[in-house]
């Protein structure tokens, strides 16, 4: 089952224009992906035909919108096979769906107690479970890295004991790529009672996790990375732990009923949407995985990893490359350096000849100080990248490294 | 020369080159040219940090002249340096507190002193004319 890559290329209107009067190579797509045409049209479509807000009014366009809008939820489900539609909190993305999570665990976390996060996480990830910690007087303890790229288990199973409440890991490192082993780690989890949340935002344009099969207690994602629009994502979370967690901001919509004394709280999902949601946005992310699965994530899968193995092969023939990150199990991102070049200037060239990629420590300083480097290049691959691109990519890079050496 | 000549001067040199290439190339050359910040002051008190490249800069006052020296982990931050460097060092304090930079512009490079590059140049621009302010102060007392 091939990709007609031509054919895709052609949803996607940006992978037409020009930067610095060279066409266009975006390998950036670990930051965010590019939309195509149909997720443009649904927003367009939206904002001209049905925009009402939702869930209270009466009138038609108030319904219509409503009922999109709860499609999308559904389709949500269903991408991810969740069992109950109220356990899809719709949020404004992966930070969001964090916060939500650590702020809910004030409530259930006391002194003596742990939680564990990976050492390859994004580092803003890691603020709320200080903040947590601060809160509650619990204690985060880190699971360390090895030198390629994969999380140490065996220090895992060692970290985890009857005071872990919750474990906090990505199921892809956005830095490196690395595929983590979270089914592996739930399970262990679970043998002591902790809870597993899964930050999904790097995994979900690369895969599509079954999280019924996974087991997982809360999982959260982005729809920019995966073709949809930014500010909406949304949270999983298992019924039994949305209901014992309490509400995340006060607000309309996530109330029954409310008097001076006392308000009583909408049921889920509702209980964690207070106000008027990214309608617009929530519709489009549903628009987003029509697309994706029209395509077929297992394509999608096989494609990228032609594309990765091919760009890691011509990328490893430029002398005084070295790339990091070697784990078997990852995904279309390939972060390197150069000997004894910056990676910004290697960046900045780069963009010169209008191709796209990340370059500094990706929000990842913790993966930055285990390698002691000040960051790497990255570039990510997507379904709609090509074999070109990645020629493009080689070539550029060798420019940039006669000019800068 | 004064400032305003010395931006002239680069505005000159940069214009024989005729593709971003070879202005890049130049750039890089002036970066390597760039006298050695002494490594006593290349610490976290000297520090501007971006967080994409990092830039050390001190600033001495000499004869009623603002002696510059900076350094970067990056040769192209570095190359804008070197470039700013010529400029405002070795000048009075008054002349630097009033200088523009709008000649990067004209060069063609403006992009690297956009907000958003986060390379630390906006904020060496700042903490140059912060010493030169700080100097000026410390003339008049």
């Amino acid at each position: 089952m091939a990709l007609d890559v031509a054919q895709i290329r052609d949803d996607f209107p940006i992978l037409k224009r020009t930067v610095n009067g060279k066409p266009l190579v975006y390998l950036d797509n670990a930051a965010t992906s590019q939309k195509p045409q149909q997720v443009i049209d649904c927003i367009v479509d939206y904002y001209s035909r049905y925009n009402a807000n939702i869930h209270r009014g009466v009138h038609t366009l108030s319904q219509e919108a409503t009922e999109a809008y709860e499609s999308a939820r559904k389709k949500v489900q269903a991408h991810f096979n969740i069992g109950h539609s109220h356990e899809v909190i719709l949020t404004s993305g992966t930070t969001h769906g964090i916060n939500l999570v650590a702020s809910g665990f004030t409530s259930i976390m006391k002194q003596g107690d742990e939680i564990l996060v990976s050492a390859m996480e994004h580092h803003s990830n890691i603020v709320p479970w200080q903040m947590l910690c601060e809160r509650t007087g619990a204690q985060m303890k880190v699971i360390p890295m090895l030198e390629d790229g994969t999380l140490d288990m065996e220090a895992y199973q060692a970290l985890l004991s009857q005071s872990t409440k919750l474990v906090f890991v990505n199921h892809i490192s956005n830095a490196l790529g690395t595929i983590n082993p979270i089914a592996q780690m739930i399970d262990r989890a679970h043998e002591y009672g902790a809870a597993v949340l899964v930050d999904g935002a790097q995994a979900c344009s690369h895969i599509k996790p079954d999280l019924r099969e996974l087991d997982v207690d809360f999982y959260v994602t982005s729809a920019h990375k995966l073709c949809g629009p930014t500010g909406i994502g949304m949270l999983y979370g298992k019924e039994e732990w949305l209901k014992r967690l309490p509400p995340y901001q006060g607000g309309g919509e996530m109330i029954a009923e409310v008097t001076f004394e006392k308000t009583t709280y909408a049921d889920l999902p509702h209980k964690f949407e207070a106000g008027t949601p990214n309608i617009a946005g929530g519709i489009a992310f549903g628009a987003a995985l029509d697309y994706l699965n029209g395509i077929g994530f297992e394509a999608i899968a096989e494609y990228e990893a032609g594309l990765l193995e091919y760009a890691t092969e011509e990328l490893l023939k430029i002398p005084g490359l070295r790339i990091y990150g070697s784990s078997s199990e990852r995904t279309s991102v390939i972060s390197f350096n150069l000997e004894d070049i910056h990676p910004y200037d290697v960046g900045t060239i780069l963009d010169k000849l209008g191709i796209a990629v990340r370059t500094g420590h990706h929000c990842a300083q913790p993966v930055m100080d285990f390698y002691r480097i000040p960051g790497t290049v990255r570039a990510s691959f997507a379904f709609y990248n090509t074999r070109e691109e990645v020629d493009k990519l080689v070539e550029g890079v060798k420019k940039a490294q006669m000019m800068l050496s | 020369m004064s400032i305003a000549e010395l931006q002239e001067e680069l505005i000159d040199e940069f214009a024989l080159f005729d593709d971003w290439m070879e202005k890049y190339e130049h750039l890089i050359e002036l970066g390597k040219s760039l006298p050695l910040i002494d490594p006593a002051f290349k610490t976290e008190e000297h520090i501007i940090k971006g967080c994409q490249s990092r830039v050390w800069l001190h600033a001495t006052l000499d004869k009623e002249k603002v002696i510059f020296t900076a350094d970067s982990d990056a040769i192209i931050t570095k190359g804008i340096i070197a470039v700013l460097i010529r400029v405002f060092s070795g000048h009075s304090p008054e002349e630097i507190a009033e200088a523009d930079t709008d000649f990067i512009d004209t060069i063609g490079l403006k992009e690297h002193l956009s907000p958003t590059r986060a390379n630390g140049l906006v904020s060496m621009i700042k903490q140059m004319k912060l010493y030169a302010l700080a100097f000026q102060a410390q003339q008049k007392n």
